[in-house]
Parts: C-alpha cells; sequence; structure tokens
C-alpha cells in the first residue's frame, strides 16, 4: 500500500497493465529464461509494445513522461510475480537516462524512440576484471583516430549484454586525466568488428537475467557516438546518475522482503508443527512479527526517498543510505523467512528460495555496501 | 548535521521553534547544573516543575480554558527533543503532560477537569499513573487493587510499583478493580489517610526521576474521584492511550539516537589515536556510517507514524512497530557509541554512558518490547 502524495490513481491504472503483462507474457516463460540464463529477446518488443520500457521517459522521446513510481509498480509486479531479475529496469531507468539527460541532440534522435519500442535494447559497461568501484581505475581505452574512436579493452559482469544492440561504454579517452579521462561511448553491437561477447556467466541468483564478459579489440565507433559529443565528461555523468540507480535498486530490494515476509505469514499460517499451526509457535510469530516491522520501515523510508528524489533532494548520501539499508535488511529478512520454510526453503521450487539468492546481489552491485558505508562516513 | 535534511518531514511551524529555544534554555540553565544533585536525591525538587509551568511548559496541550495553551503534539515532540538533548531525565515533563493530563482532559467529567488541569498546568500538582504491581505488568487484568464502593466514598487496597513520579506525585490517576471492572480513579495524596510511598527505587539509570512504590491501606476517597463518573471503563482507557505514549517513546528513543551519534561524531574527531583521528578509521566510519543510516530510518518511520497520528490513522499496530524498531535500535546505537568512545565510554562524567544507562528501560517499559511482537504478531 504506497502512501505517497506523489502516488496516483494513474500509477494503479498503469500497474494493472503491468500485472497482466508479467501473467500472460513473463510469468510462463519463467522457467526455461532461468534455465537458458537470459530472456527471449522478442519480450522486449512485447514490453515495449505495452508500454513497459521508459515510462520515466519524456513522452517527445515516445517515452512515458511519468516518474519513478511507474519503474516501482513494474520492480514490485515483478517481484511478486518472482521474477525480480528482469532487467526492464536496467533499460528503461538506468540506461535510457544517460541518452536523455546526456546525450546530443542527433544521438537522442537516433536512439531514444526506439529504445522505448524496445526496438534497441541497452547494456552499460563500467566494471572490469581489475576496476569495479573504483571507476578511475578503468583500463579500456578509447583511442581517437580521424572520425573514429578505436575501443580497445575488457568488461565483465555487464548485464544485458546477451540482448543488447546498444552499450554504453565506460573508456579513457585521456588516460593520463584521472577521472577527466573517461568518456562514455555508444557501442552499436549489430556487425561492430572486433568485439566479442565472452561467456555468459553463471550466478548464484538472478537467473534470468544475462551477464557477460565483453571484449574490445579496435572496435570502432565513429565520433558522434561520444555521449553528449565532449570527452572527459563520463566520470561526473556516471557519478551524478548513481543516487537515482541506488534508489532502485532499494525499490527491488524493499519488493523483494515484501513478498518474503508475505510468503513466510501464508507459509507459517498453513505448515503444521506439533499439532499446533507453526505460527501459533511463539517463536515463529516473533521472527515475523519483526521481519513485518523492517519491512514497513523499509516501506516509509523507500517511498520517502523517491519522494525526495522526485521532489529534487535526494542526493548522494541519502542515496547511499538507502542502499546498503535496504540492501542490508532484505538479505536478513528474507533469510528468516528462508527459516520459516524450514527444508523446503531450501528447494528452488519455492520462491523464497530464489529471493534468497536474488537479493544478495543487491549489496554488491551497484557500488558495494562497503562502498556505500565509506560515501556516509566522509559526510559526517 | 543533516538528518533532517534527509528526512527531516514534521510540520514545526515558528512558535514551535520558539517554544523549543524556550525549552532548551530552562533546560540548560535551570536543570543541568542541578543535575548531580538531584541525581544524588533520586528526583528533581519541586521549584523546578513550579518554574516549568511559570514558562508554560507543563500542560501546554490542554484547553486554554484549564490553563493550557491548547497546543498540538509537535509542542510535546520539541520539548521530548530538547530534554533528551539536554540529558535531562527529571522533571518527567512528559509523563505528567502527555500521559497523566489527558486522561484528565480526555476521561475526566468537569469538575474533575477545573480541579486537576489548572493546578498541574501551574507545577502546583505533578501527576503520576499507577497501574504497574508487583505480580503484574503488561498484563492488566490481572491487576488486585481493589476500590470497594462506601456510601460516597471508595476505599482502596493494594500496592502498585515502578511508579514513575511516585515520591512527588500530587495527583495519581489509580488504576484499580472496581465492582464493574478496572475504573481508574484521580487520588490526590496531599494529607492522604492510609497512603505512602516508598523510597525512591535505585534503578540501573535514570537518576533524577523517582520511581517508587504505593501502598494503599483502606485509603477512601470520595465517588467523585472515579474518573469520568462510570465504573469498569478503565481497560479502555488505558489501551486507547497506547498509541500515542508509544509515539512518544518513540519520539524520544530517535532524539537519544541522534544525540549519541552529535556526541559521538564530535568525539571521534578529536580522539587521538595510533596517530591519526578516531574518526579517521575505517572501523569508526562504518560503525558510525551504519547508526546514521539506522537512526535516519528510524526518524523517517517516526515522522511518517506521527503524520498518521495527527491525522488520527496510526493503528495500534503501527505504534507496536514504532515503540519497538525504535527502542531496540536507541539500545543498539548508545552501545555502539559507547564503544567507539574506548574507557571515556564507561565513565559517567561522558554523556555516552549515562546514555547507555538511561536507554535500557525504553525495551521495557510502555508495555515491553515482547508485547509488542505479541501485538505485531497477531495482526499478521
Amino acid at each position: 500500500m504506497i502512501e505517497s502524495r506523489h502516488y496516483t490513481p494513474e500509477h494503479e491504472i498503469f500497474r494493472q497493465g503491468v500485472r497482466r503483462f508479467i501473467a500472460r507474457e513473463c510469468a510462463p516463460h519463467r522457467e526455461a529464461w532461468q534455465k537458458a540464463c537470459k530472456v527471449s529477446r522478442g519480450v522486449w518488443n512485447k514490453a515495449g509494445d505495452a508500454g513497459m520500457l521508459c515510462p520515466k521517459l519524456g513522452a517527445e522521446w515516445g517515452g512515458g513522461g511519468g516518474d519513478l513510481y511507474h519503474g516501482l509498480v513494474i520492480i514490485e509486479e515483478q517481484t511478486r510475480a518472482g521474477f525480480s531479475e528482469l532487467a526492464f529496469y536496467l533499460h528503461s531507468d538506468i540506461i535510457t537516462p544517460y541518452i536523455e539527460l546526456y546525450g546530443t541532440d542527433d544521438q537522442k534522435a537516433r536512439y531514444l524512440a526506439r529504445m522505448a519500442t524496445g526496438e534497441l535494447v541497452s547494456a552499460i559497461a563500467m566494471t572490469e576484471p581489475g576496476a569495479g568501484s573504483d571507476l578511475q581505475a578503468i583500463r579500456t581505452r578509447a583511442t581517437r583516430e580521424g572520425d573514429h574512436y578505436l575501443l580497445s579493452g575488457q568488461k565483465t559482469f555487464i548485464s544485458n549484454a546477451q540482448v543488447a544492440d546498444l552499450i554504453v561504454v565506460a573508456a579513457k579517452t585521456d588516460p593520463d586525466a584521472g577521472s577527466r579521462g573517461v568518456s562514455l561511448l555508444i557501442l552499436e553491437t549489430k556487425d561492430a568488428e572486433g568485439f566479442t561477447l565472452g561467456r555468459n556467466l553463471k550466478k548464484v541468483g538472478c537467473k534470468a537475467q544475462d551477464t557477460s564478459e565483453l571484449f574490445f579489440d579496435n572496435v570502432r565507433v565513429p565520433v558522434e557516438n561520444l555521449l553528449g559529443g565532449e570527452e572527459g565528461r563520463g566520470f561526473y555523468q556516471l557519478m551524478q546518475r548513481l543516487p537515482e540507480e541506488r534508489l532502485i535498486m532499494a525499490m527491488s530490494a524493499v519488493a523483494q522482503m515484501e513478498c518474503g515476509v508475505d510468503e513466510a505469514v501464508a507459509y507459517a499460517k498453513e505448515r503444521k508443527v506439533f499439532g499446533q499451526r507453526l505460527i501459533d509457535h511463539q517463536d515463529a510469530r516473533f521472527k515475523l512479527a519483526e521481519c513485518r516491522t523492517t519491512a514497513t520501515l523499509g516501506r516509509a523510508y523507500l517511498e520517502r526517498c523517491i519522494d525526495l528524489f522526485i521532489e529534487g533532494r535526494f542526493d548522494a548520501r541519502d542515496g547511499a543510505m538507502a542502499k546498503w539499508w535496504t540492501t542490508e535488511k532484505s538479505c536478513e529478512v528474507l533469510d528468516d523467512c528462508l527459516q520459516i520454510f524450514g527444508g523446503y526453503g531450501y528447494m528452488k521450487e519455492y520462491p523464497i528460495a530464489r529471493r534468497w539468492a536474488d537479493a544478495r546481489l543487491g549489496r554488491i552491485a551497484g557500488g558495494t555496501n562497503e562502498i556505500m558505508k565509506d560515501l556516509i562516513g566522509r559526510s559526517l | 548535521m543533516s538528518e533532517r535534511a534527509s528526512a527531516g518531514g514534521l510540520p514545526f511551524q515558528a512558535e514551535h521553534e520558539m517554544f523549543r529555544t524556550l525549552a532548551r534554555r530552562f533546560l540548560q540553565t535551570e536543570c543541568v547544573p542541578h543535575r548531580d544533585v538531584w541525581e544524588e536525591a533520586g528526583m528533581a525538587p519541586r521549584s523546578a516543575w513550579r518554574r516549568a509551568g511559570e514558562l508554560g511548559l507543563l500542560c501546554f496541550r490542554q484547553p486554554e480554558a484549564y490553563g493550557g495553551q491548547g497546543a498540538d503534539i509537535l509542542f510535546s515532540v520539541a520539548l521530548m527533543e530538547e530534554q533528551v538533548r539536554a540529558g535531562v531525565v527529571g522533571p518527567m515533563l512528559s509523563l505528567h503532560n502527555d500521559v497523566v493530563a489527558p486522561y484528565v482532559e480526555l476521561y475526566g467529567d468537569e469538575a474533575q477537569k477545573a480541579r486537576v488541569l489548572p493546578r498541574m498546568a501551574t507545577g502546583e500538582w505533578i501527576g503520576a499513573i499507577a497501574m504497574t504491581e508487583p505480580g503484574g505488568g503488561s498484563d492488566l487484568r490481572g491487576m488486585t487493587t481493589r476500590a470497594r464502593r462506601d456510601g460516597d466514598d471508595y476505599v482502596i487496597n493494594g500496592h502498585k510499583t515502578f511508579i514513575s513520579n511516585g515520591a512527588c506525585a500530587d495527583l495519581i490517576v489509580l488504576a484499580a478493580q472496581s465492582e464493574g471492572g478496572i475504573s481508574l480513579f484521580l487520588v490526590e495524596t496531599g494529607g492522604l489517610a492510609g497512603f505512602a510511598h516508598g523510597e525512591p527505587l535505585e534503578k540501573l539509570g535514570q537518576w533524577s526521576a523517582d520511581t517508587t512504590e504505593l501502598f494503599f491501606d483502606d485509603v477512601r476517597i470520595p465517588a467523585s474521584a472515579l474518573l469520568g463518573g462510570v465504573e469498569g471503563r478503565g481497560f479502555g482507557q488505558l489501551m486507547a492511550r497506547l498509541v500515542e505514549e508509544r509515539l512518544m517513546t518513540a519520539v524520544g528513543a530517535v532524539a537519544t539516537m541522534e544525540t549519541a551519534l552529535a556526541h559521538t561524531i564530535a568525539y571521534t574527531a578529536e580522539r587521538k589515536a595510533f596517530g591519526q583521528r578516531v574518526i579517521d578509521f575505517q572501523n569508526s566510519r562504518f560503525r558510525l556510517a551504519e547508526c546514521q543510516t539506522e537512526a535516519v530510518v528510524c526518524r523517517v518511520f517516526m515522522e511518517r507514524c506521527l503524520t498518521k497520528f495527527m491525522a488520527g490513522r496510526l493503528t495500534a499496530e503501527e505504534a507496536a512497530m514504532l515503540k519497538l524498531r525504535t527502542t531496540e535500535q536507541q539500545n543498539k546505537i548508545v552501545d555502539a557509541c559507547l564503544q567507539l568512545h574506548g574507557g571515556y565510554g564507561y565513565m559517567l562524567e561522558y554523556e555516552i554512558s549515562r546514555m547507555w544507562l538511561d536507554s535500557r528501560i525504553s525495551r521495557i517499559y510502555g508495555g515491553s518490547n515482547e508485547i509488542m511482537k505479541e501485538i505485531i504478531g497477531r495482526t499478521l
């Protein structure tokens, strides 16, 4: 139950459509996609047709002209359906904004509308085998040669890469300039010579979400694909986007924890142990009461954060706090919920088992929670 | 500090801030300097109550007709926050203002209100409430103190314990079993035959607040002392007040966390170890970052609950969640903060040591936190 003043009946109508889409176009394929470790390319076009991609993108670019609550609705619905790993949010609310906010007019015209329809699926490539949260240490190079850049290097842990038509790649345009030497390039993957998609990595959870290595060997990227048209802006662009990206992770963490609590409560009311319902045992009831309390705080905190974001008052420190707190609590709560299920909690046919494994990523991605604490600690 | 900026959703107005300033000055100049003496005595003197009355710091939420100012709960919030910040436990203004006086205002008849409230507003009378007995705390129905009707009087027999303001109270709202069930009585203690209070009990903390046993041995009070004039309403009256009492407990808990953090950040920024400031050690920074975030989340939830309370929408289970989580977190944070003070944290001259001792009771009173889990657990 969303109590924010920014959440309107229109969001509820949007939710009905999203719920239908997930039930009809995603849920029937869940096991197949999780086994294949990726979703079908076709679901992206269907999502675009259904208005589920880029709900926040300006309507003039073919987007929904909405706000972060639309993104929250999608995350909540897919999470409830046991499909938290679907990466629509990555494309819609994390990558598309780079082009909408920083792209040249030409870049916006070329890409945004096609991203909203699902004709173009996107990925973003920052992390390298030797550089995660310390972005300044990336080694991928983009060397200017005439009206092209030559892109060389390696990336890893790149979500959506198996299906991506566009990859926003962070590369050094000036290796001696530190953070000012980082630029973002938009790589069109189709027929990109020298670009190789590496392994689709096997992960602990988030099975239907593909995650890959990328290799670039003198890949030619036209200069007009330099995001924003100016070199050296990449680090700033990435940093500026982090609070929202972390808030989106918080949305997922809260949704996941709420679903876990709901399922554990339902199970505890049904399951009999020593002649009475599990929930009638005081320890189980108290555990669940604590889990529900944490989830309730998480919900209140998340909505305050989204409201602050919509009102333009959500800063880097808020993003760091929201991300570490929600992802940490989500894992704690889901672990307690799994315990309620006993042996069944360890079986993958039970959603709680998958939630437990899926949620673990939250404490690592988007800057590890240790990085979050470092950021907050510096601000004290 | 920007914990108010990241959360800060309460509609404080200029009048609240003026009141806050007044309260702060009273606490700093007229209470803090006497703290050691008051702690030695086990209570604050009557003169402190009188002075608080003169300044308008008593019963300001009651109607002007009864000596109050018709103020809203945000004035109580401001006073509570200032009292916690100043480290002043006694006089227990919130008990008098927010717990005792509302019973008279909400449930008393005209004569009771006119007699009691103006005296409480000036500090001529100090209020207390007596529920707990040696054999019964949270399970009120097991209460054994009896009020027997005898002509135009009630005759009270019984034994209460853990009664705050018990040694100094002029007016005690007493819960007792009457023929029609549990009833509340307004007991005026001045010259009352058969009534006695014990010496202030030696407690782990909260030394300037008197907590005593009360003894009733054939105490005769007029029938007009029955609160509201109808027997058997006591249980419902007590239950109805719990939501607000738990809310105010949470306000105090959040203020305690924030104050503990402010002391600890200041201390660790000054204290040197191994050639650098304590706050420059990664562990210190991370612990403080965690505590700060937890405090922000608790504040956001407290503010949401307070806002709902002001709109008449705060439920019993939300209040239970709020009391449970904020007091648990209060204790965790003051403990972490004490640790960051090292040996000094164990010395009573440092504020954090007192906060640690004073905090422990919050997980027990107002309904123990186990009772909170029962309340939440029942609604799952």
